[in-house]
């Protein structure tokens, strides 16, 4: 571990990483502040810059980079304008824009800065324990077990969906496995359901999926509705101080909602968004009678809390990327696309072969969490300039690099004629509810699960594999459980009202 | 029927399609060595095509009840047309035209012309300022692809 430990420090301080994880930090914070931008949507749009790197580990930094960034940068636009960029930070405007409207947006952005910092950082000394330790125990898998993982990652997606929403995630990570088996497989050799366009010989590409079904829908939306663009309210940043008593009183949430935060953030499909609602959940739930009154209305520790929880959760969906190769998000199965197509295959195996990958990126959260404090915050005025560029530049802007990066990633015209029919697909999907990241977990693991499962039915001369192998065994039934629990919770609900 | 019904039923027929082509087009093009073997091609496939097709019927029947089935999404459906849906439409074939027009008309007059009427359709009044924008980060870019990438994008049209 020592020895990983400083090639990872070698690599992540090299100038080339280290001007990665300041840019992406940059970039991320800029793009994140726009309202309508989640981090989906701005990796998706990076990712061809990141591939034609050629280098997995600047790529992964520059990535991740941009990740903690968009977080950082939904964060200001929450405090700022109460129009969240993101999901995870809708919890963070609860409390920092009634703090903003009470002219103290600086100590507001200085606590989400603060709470992000030391979410990020603590979540990183965890993931940092717990990679390693899981990559340990996922080096005894089989292929049969990895089939079996992979399907309890997809059932995990849709048990956290959400009421309603269960049969939805399950149809949408189904397509997306659909998808995946279109093309001439490395497996079988032979094309499949190409329907003879030489287009799709080689498949749907990745980056145009995660352009068509993230960054394009977003920018419709933006022009069907123009309120979620144009802010003309602003408040003023003045003083970004905080006192030593606040220091004190946001410490033990901060601690608190690290470990939860991180935890829920390895869990798959849970992600920043639920881990930020919870840790604001429980902060109020356990303050004291008359700090709980204050929730809502610009409480130092409700602002804190989801900022904290959001940043752990980012890292924590590290934790299943780098030491099993399954994704738990819909960003970080963009990151684990992003690496595939730099021939790196994720999984327990990354921290011995690829130590350089697999540590450098551990060591550039701190960096980037360290950038994010020091550089962001006293920046925070200037950037939040970029909250003024009118909706009419801003749009076609977002379109247009849409089109180029899957333009560049495939240097085919046809793509983006895919790209435009996938993403009014996306939309319309959208508009009717439908989840997307599942859509493209399950188009990025399609791939290794049939691998996994032909590698088994193939050494197990059947589905023998299933009851060989006690370990696959339980991991199904876990998934079974998984899939089913959504519908127990509801049939109990039912049964109590 | 509900917005999201109607979208599975069109994933059913997606699925239907699929599950023909991998129950009854696919292993008759198998050689005979690789019949033998206990997973074909068509295996998976025909296993995603029945699991789509029992989920998507789930959501047509509205088996999985939700109160709040469609009010979660930022966009009302039902109130589509209240929303700027021509713009959104015209930005949509504009993004086809860009496609079709990249390689023939070069990225130069391709790209200016989408930045310039996509911004021009969205409200925006300062032709001069559009346009200057747009010629301006053109360039930009096709200098930042070409050069610093290494990817080859045709900047004039095809007769130059």
């Amino acid at each position: 571990m020592l020895e990983g430990l400083l090639i990872g420090l070698e690599t992540a301080f090299s100038l080339k990483n280290l001007f990665m994880v300041v840019g992406g930090c940059i970039i991320g914070t800029f793009i994140g502040m726009l309202p309508g931008l989640g981090p989906m949507s701005i990796i998706a749009i990076m990712i061809p810059v990141a591939i034609t790197l050629g280098d997995p580990a600047a790529a992964l930094i520059l990535l991740a980079g941009v990740y903690y960034g968009a977080i950082f940068g939904g964060s200001t636009s929450s405090i700022l304008l109460n129009a969240p960029g993101v999901a995870g930070t809708v919890a963070t405007s609860f409390d920092g824009y009634p703090m903003a409207k009470a002219g103290m947006a600086g100590k507001a952005l200085t606590i989400a800065a603060i709470s992000s910092f030391a979410g990020g950082t603590i979540g990183a000394i965890l993931l940092m324990i717990f990679a390693p330790a899981l990559s340990s125990v996922a080096l005894l898998f089989h292929s049969a077990e990895y089939f079996a993982l992979m399907i309890v990652g997809l059932s995990a997606i849709a048990a956290f969906a959400g009421t309603g929403q269960v049969s939805k995630a399950i149809l949408m990570t189904l397509l997306g496995l659909m998808m995946a088996t279109v093309g001439e497989g490395a497996l079988y050799n032979m094309p499949r359901f190409t329907m003879g366009l030489m287009d799709l010989q080689s498949g749907f590409s990745f980056i145009t999926l995660a352009m068509a079904i993230f960054a394009l829908p977003e920018a419709i939306f933006l022009v069907l509705n123009p309120a979620r663009a144009s802010h003309s309210e602003s408040n003023k940043i003045e003083n970004l101080r905080i006192t030593k008593e606040e220091a004190k009183s946001i410490a033990p949430v901060i601690g608190r909602q690290s470990v939860q935060g991180f935890f829920i953030g390895v869990l798959p499909g849970a992600g920043a968004t639920i881990a930020s609602f919870l840790g604001y959940a429980v902060e109020r739930n356990i303050a004291p009678a008359h700090e709980k009154k204050d929730f809502g209305k610009g409480s130092i520790k409700g602002l804190a809390a989801p900022e904290t929880a959001n940043n752990a959760a980012c890292t924590g969906s590290f934790v299943p990327l780098l030491t099993l190769g399954i994704p738990g998000s819909g960003t970080t199965a963009i990151l684990l696309g992003a690496l595939i197509a730099l021939n790196v295959s994720p999984g327990p195996r990354l921290m011995t072969d690829e130590p350089q990958i697999f540590w450098a990126v551990i060591i550039s959260m701190y960096i980037g969490n360290l950038i994010l404090l020091i550089l962001n915050l006293p920046l925070i005025p200037y950037i939040a300039k970029i909250l003024t560029i009118p909706r009419t530049f801003l749009i076609p802007f977002i379109l247009f690099f849409t089109l180029m990066g899957s333009y560049i990633g495939q240097n085919n015209a046809t793509e983006l004629l895919i790209l435009v029919g996938l993403g009014v697909c996306a939309t319309i999907m959208r508009l009717a509810n439908y989840p997307m990241a599942p859509l493209l977990i399950g188009f990025i693991l399609g791939q290794m699960l049939e691998d996994n499962f032909s590698r088994s039915m193939q050494l197990y001369d059947g589905i023998n594999f299933i009851m060989e192998r006690p370990m696959t065994m339980v991991l199904l039934f876990l998934a079974a459980f998984l899939v089913i629990l959504p519908y127990l919770r509801l049939a109990k609900s039912k049964k109590a009202s | 029927m509900s917005f999201d019904r109607w979208i599975a039923l069109v994933i059913l027929s997606i699925s239907l399609i699929y599950s023909y082509a991998a129950f009854f087009t696919m292993d008759h093009l198998l050689p005979p060595f690789m019949q033998r073997n206990p997973v074909w091609p068509s295996t998976f496939p025909k296993i995603l095509g029945i699991l789509s097709i029992i989920v998507s019927s789930i959501i047509i029947l509205g088996l999985e009840k939700n109160k709040h089935n469609i009010n979660g999404t930022e966009i009302d459906y039902r109130r589509i047309f209240d929303y700027n849906l021509g713009p959104a439409i015209f930005l949509v074939i504009m993004m086809a035209l860009y496609a079709i027009t990249l390689r023939p008309l070069g990225f130069f007059i391709s790209t200016i012309t989408f930045l310039a009427v996509s911004g021009y359709v969205l409200g925006e009044r300062k032709i001069i300022i559009l346009f200057f924008v747009a010629a301006s980060a053109s360039f930009i870019i096709w200098y930042l692809v070409e050069q610093v990438l290494g990817i080859y994008l045709r900047p004039l049209p095809t007769i130059f």
